[in-house]
């Protein structure tokens, strides 16, 4: 078997498509006036920027002024959630609700506000990954100031209930923001119709670069100023535009939206090849919902191994593969969306998480299921846990109640 | 997370991996929780480390450093196994990343755990010559 280069790592980050360069390449040459310079090559980078937005809030059906650019989804996530806490927290509003498997963004960031004196609710995902709508609802209070609930988990891959939580959250005045950064370019999303309030994303993780995102805020939602200073972003968030990554980013969403539906269509087979053929192998279980989960994420737990190990073992054969494992967390502990379904530590750190993207052909699909069963059973092999599992040590019942049965 | 060329060579092709059916001690430190357990085999001829076998269940650094500890303490009498340090094993890998030295204090219990094994098999109390093997810090 010949080897091959295979980037399964997506919801990582992306690489920049050759339109998206070509899109941007005249503002990093020739056209670099700064936006705000009253000349003609200063006004034609202002108005690159509106054209950008306004692409943008097509996609998302809504208005251009609402379309916020940041430097990424991180910076999305903490400035929807402080400036609500901050503006409602100040009425007396100081109860979040979010689940236990948001991106840190939203994790640390609700952490802060605890400190501040915040109350936060984390919503269990329960062993499929998703919340429902009544869930959010039950838990909504007279002084519950936001709701924030990401629209595709980044690890699983599931999909929430967003325009159903959207709707609860409106009938109950209570705002409601996402994090979209994983689902945008891979689920049909219309602000409007879904009831959402605020949206964050991120460039890089559908084809623009890395250091561009935007919030979207709906007309009516006050904001408070991020940065201080010029009157960039409606003085929100002030500072000289990126203007060749905000014209990227909308060229990246354009190109997204456009075909969303064809992309779903190619990659959920693919997906679902992978799924069934590497669930072939002997004690190993899919994490999150089949069914409701980004058409590119495949994410599944071997027993016996522990995540690091299969990844260094799968870039070695050419394969670019994530983990929840601790050890690749940099703690001990494995990751927070594994175990908020439920999942025991052992179970955690033996998990892999494939995101393709359109590139990935039927050829890379057949390597990546030839590789994957040679390389767990090398890693079994070696592993003194496995060999409890295959010697049916007592202790092993917990673990094996998660998996699919040992072979005779 | 940035490995030296050491470390990836010894976890791509780990030394003396395996299990030794007649040991004269086995040692296994660590849990599963936790993400490492290392299990260590040995055989001893008139004090002599003669053979030794390991199998891991970890990351990249902790089947390096259980691969390069073996290297380290096989054909070594009892007496100059004991004087390995974990430092000794992060030294000989080139540096471990901070977040992995554990995995080094690990291999370092891994030994001598296979060695006081051995002395209670053979009736002799192994704490005054191995010490106490405390479990790894990190770990709590």
């Amino acid at each position: 078997m010949e080897k091959r280069f295979i980037y399964a790592d997506n919801a990582a980050t992306t690489n920049i498509t050759k339109n998206v360069l070509d899109a941007m390449m005249p503002y990093l040459t020739e056209h670099y006036g700064n936006p705000s310079s009253i000349y003609k090559m200063g006004r034609d980078a202002q108005k690159a920027i509106e054209d950008a937005r306004a692409q943008i809030a097509e996609c998302f059906g809504c208005q251009a002024k609402e379309i916020y650019f940041t430097s990424g989804g991180s910076e999305a996530d903490n400035w929807a959630i402080k400036s609500t806490a901050l503006r409602l927290g100040a009425k007396g509003k100081k109860h979040i609700i979010t689940t236990e498997f948001e991106h840190h963004a939203v994790l640390h960031t609700c952490a802060d506000l605890e400190k501040q004196g915040f109350e936060v609710t984390y919503l269990p995902v329960g062993e499929k990954g998703l919340v429902t709508a009544e869930q959010v609802e039950k838990a909504i209070r007279e002084d519950t100031a936001l709701v924030t609930i990401m629209y595709a988990n980044n690890e699983i891959g599931t999909i929430q209930p967003i325009k159903e939580i959207g709707a609860v959250c409106r009938e109950k005045k209570v705002l409601f923001h996402t994090d979209a950064v994983q689902a945008v370019g891979n689920v049909p999303i219309n602000v409007k119709e879904q009831n959402i309030d605020m949206m964050s994303l991120s460039g890089h993780k559908l084809h623009a670069q890395k250091g561009i995102g935007l919030l979207y805020v709906k007309t009516g939602v006050a904001l408070n100023n991020l940065i201080h200073g010029g009157a960039q972003e409606r003085s929100r968030r002030a500072g000289t535009e990126n203007v060749a990554a905000i014209v990227g980013l909308a060229e990246a969403v354009k190109t997204a939206c456009a075909d969303i539906e064809g992309k779903i269509a190619r990659i959920t087979p693919k997906r679902d090849r992978l799924i069934d053929e590497i669930l072939k192998i002997e004690c190993t279980r899919l994490n999150g919902d089949r069914e409701s989960r980004l058409a590119g994420n495949v994410n599944i737990s071997f027993l016996g191994i522990e995540g690091e190990s299969l990844l260094l073992l799968l870039d070695m054969n050419g394969i670019c593969a994530s983990s929840g494992s601790a050890c690749t967390s940099g703690s001990l502990d494995p990751s927070h969306v594994l175990l908020s379904l439920g999942l025991p530590h052992e179970i955690a750190h033996g998990s892999m998480r494939l995101s393709i993207s359109d590139d990935i052909t039927d050829e890379d699909v057949d390597y990546i299921i030839e590789v994957i069963p040679k390389i767990v059973e090398r890693i079994r092999s070696m592993s003194p846990l496995w060999e409890d599992v295959v010697e049916r040590q007592p202790e092993m019942e917990k673990l094996m109640k998660f998996v699919s049965p040992l072979k005779v | 997370m940035l490995y030296s060329e050491t470390v990836l060579d010894h976890f791509a092709n780990p030394r003396n991996v395996g299990e030794i059916e007649d040991a004269d001690g086995i040692g296994e430190v660590g849990n599963a929780k936790c993400g490492d357990i290392m299990k260590m085999y040995i055989k001893v001829e008139e004090d002599v480390i003669v053979d030794v076998k390991f199998k891991t269940f970890g990351c990249g650094a902790a089947v390096a450093t259980s691969s390069i500890a073996t290297e380290m303490i096989k054909g070594k009498t009892i007496e100059e196994a004991l004087k390995l340090t974990n430092k000794a094993v992060v030294e000989a890998l080139e540096g471990l990343p901070p977040a992995k030295i554990h995995c080094s204090v690990l291999a370092e219990q891994a030994m001598k755990s296979a060695v006081a094994d051995y002395y209670k098999r053979q009736g002799i109390d192994p704490t005054p010559i191995v010490g106490e093997i405390k479990e790894c810090e990190s770990c709590h």
